[in-house]
């Protein structure tokens, strides 16, 4: 499964692939990782697969991304449904082609809850994803995981970083948790509105205020667009925004204006971060808020499908020898910390 | 529509689920060229969703190498193409052949209006299936899957 036929088959028969004795997933994915590498489109897209499915071969492709992480600078792109966050990254995208930066999208739609189906159509609105030269685009579903989501896409920005990307949009819909969490793990996040979203109460309801390093007013030829950007600009005069006061650009995805300013601010804000040395401090947070999610995740694992020692101390407290916080404070113990205080309150 | 072609899969074929997830089957949907009816490939999208697939929707004025750069950056299983202006005999095998060129082994499920007397034209070109209007979402869904499970690399 590791290669792939080296020549095209014969039309009318095609040949089987090569065999692949006993390829075990590591080996795969360490020739899928350095074909990569060397820019093979198709391996990295399996790459992504593999990233995306979670579990050890996910873990594989972590291990073998994780060292060559850290060139990119990734901006997230969120807003409402229908605000035209597909066709400004696509504009987007373009501007830093022709700026020479290697350009990588994901684009994460959401998951039917009921059926775990999807249609992600982000690259209906992404034309220069057609054409060769254009950037790499992966559109990934939610797939109704709720810590999961974020943690495969950080996982998915990370192997595109680490496949030679500089430049990674990542665009979601602005709507829930999930999404904010995966914002956040951008370096830089564009909050995209439109003309006759809300006024400035909603957009501090929305939290969308501590999100946005650059807020687009996109649609700006549609009656309103004044309006919106004078209620955000009201609402970051309120402060909260430390030494970086997002801007706020009127923007027409449709036709491209805007995007160049947009792009403009978009390294602007990178260079803010690493003026500020802030761009360390956020990657750190990252890379905390990251461990701290795989943790969560683990334990939800473990409560959820408790087995070795785990299993016994439910026994336990099943059996009413044990009081919950107790076990809860042995199996942190045993966890790593020398003493599972912190997690250790009145239950 | 026709059954599974002979040729499309091997017996010995790498089976790509079977080895490597259990994932939704991803499948990328498009029209070629000028052809502009995707009232039928909408209402496929939604069925494939509501049956658990992922569809990776391209939609109008695709060409052989889009759907070929968005199976490849997609990690995609199966292609559907959509043709409802009598271009099938051109397109389709058109698109297997690009698929095959590339070194690819996805299967192409065509769907829209092909008349009966086509079909085995198409099967000996090489695409998987052929849905008509009377398709059932059940029958596009396994069908689809059926395709998916055909897939190799």
């Amino acid at each position: 499964m590791t290669v792939e036929p080296t020549g095209a088959p014969a039309p009318e028969h095609p040949a089987p692939p090569p065999s692949n004795p006993a390829g075990s997933p590591p080996d795969d994915v360490a020739a899928l990782f350095a074909r990569t590498r060397n820019g093979d489109r198709r391996a990295l897209g399996r790459l992504l697969t593999y990233t995306e499915g979670g579990g050890p071969l996910a873990d594989a492709v972590a291990a073998s991304a994780w060292p060559l992480t850290g060139g990119a600078h990734v901006v997230g792109v969120t807003g409402a449904p229908g605000v035209g966050k597909s066709t400004l990254t696509d504009r987007l995208a373009q501007v830093a082609i022709d700026d020479g930066r290697r350009v990588a999208i994901l684009a994460v739609d959401p998951s039917s809850p009921l059926t775990g189906g999807a249609i992600l159509g982000d690259r209906v609105r992404m034309g220069s994803a057609a054409a060769a030269g254009g950037p790499f685009v992966r559109s990934m579903a939610s797939r109704g995981q709720s810590g999961g989501l974020a943690l495969a896409a950080l996982g998915a920005v990370r192997l595109l970083d680490a496949a030679g990307h500089d430049q990674i949009f990542v665009e979601t819909v602005g709507i829930g948790q999930v999404e904010v969490d995966i914002a956040r793990t951008a370096d830089t996040t564009i909050v995209a509105v439109s003309p006759g979203w809300g006024d400035a109460v909603q957009a501090n309801k929305a939290g969308l205020l501590e999100m946005a390093d650059i807020f687009v007013v996109n649609k700006a030829d549609r009656a309103g667009a004044a309006d919106a950007r004078r209620d955000l600009e009201h609402m970051l005069d309120l402060g909260h925004h430390g030494d970086w006061r997002p801007p706020v650009v009127l923007a027409v995805a449709t036709t491209g204006d805007g995007a160049d300013e947009l792009f403009k601010h978009v390294g602007e804000h990178r260079r803010h971060l690493r003026d500020h040395r802030s761009e360390g401090d956020r990657r750190a947070r990252q890379v905390a808020e990251e461990m701290r999610r795989r943790l969560h995740r683990w334990v939800d694992v473990l409560v959820a499908q408790p087995s070795g020692r785990a299993a016994e101390l439910f026994t336990e407290v099943a059996a009413g020898r044990l009081a919950p916080s107790l076990a809860a404070r042995r199996l942190a113990g045993e966890l790593g910390r020398a003493d599972g205080a912190g997690a250790e309150t009145g239950g | 529509m026709t059954g599974p072609a002979a040729g499309t899969a091997g017996p010995q074929a790498e089976r790509h689920h079977d080895r490597h997830r259990r994932q939704p089957v991803r499948v990328v949907l498009a029209k070629l060229g000028l052809d502009g009816h995707d009232r039928g490939l909408k209402v496929v999208a939604r069925m494939l969703r509501d049956a658990g697939l992922e569809v990776i929707y391209l939609g109008l004025r695709q060409t052989t190498e889009s759907i070929l750069l968005a199976v490849e950056q997609e990690d995609a299983d199966v292609i559907g193409l959509s043709i409802h202006n009598g271009g099938h005999l051109t397109l389709a095998p058109r698109m297997v052949d690009a698929v095959r060129a590339a070194g690819l082994v996805v299967p192409v499920v065509v769907g829209g209006i092909v008349p009966d007397v086509d079909l085995e034209r198409l099967a000996e070109a090489g695409v998987f299936a052929v849905l008509g209007p009377g398709a059932s979402a059940a029958e596009v869904a396994e069908t689809v899957r059926a395709a998916a499970a055909a897939r190799r690399i």
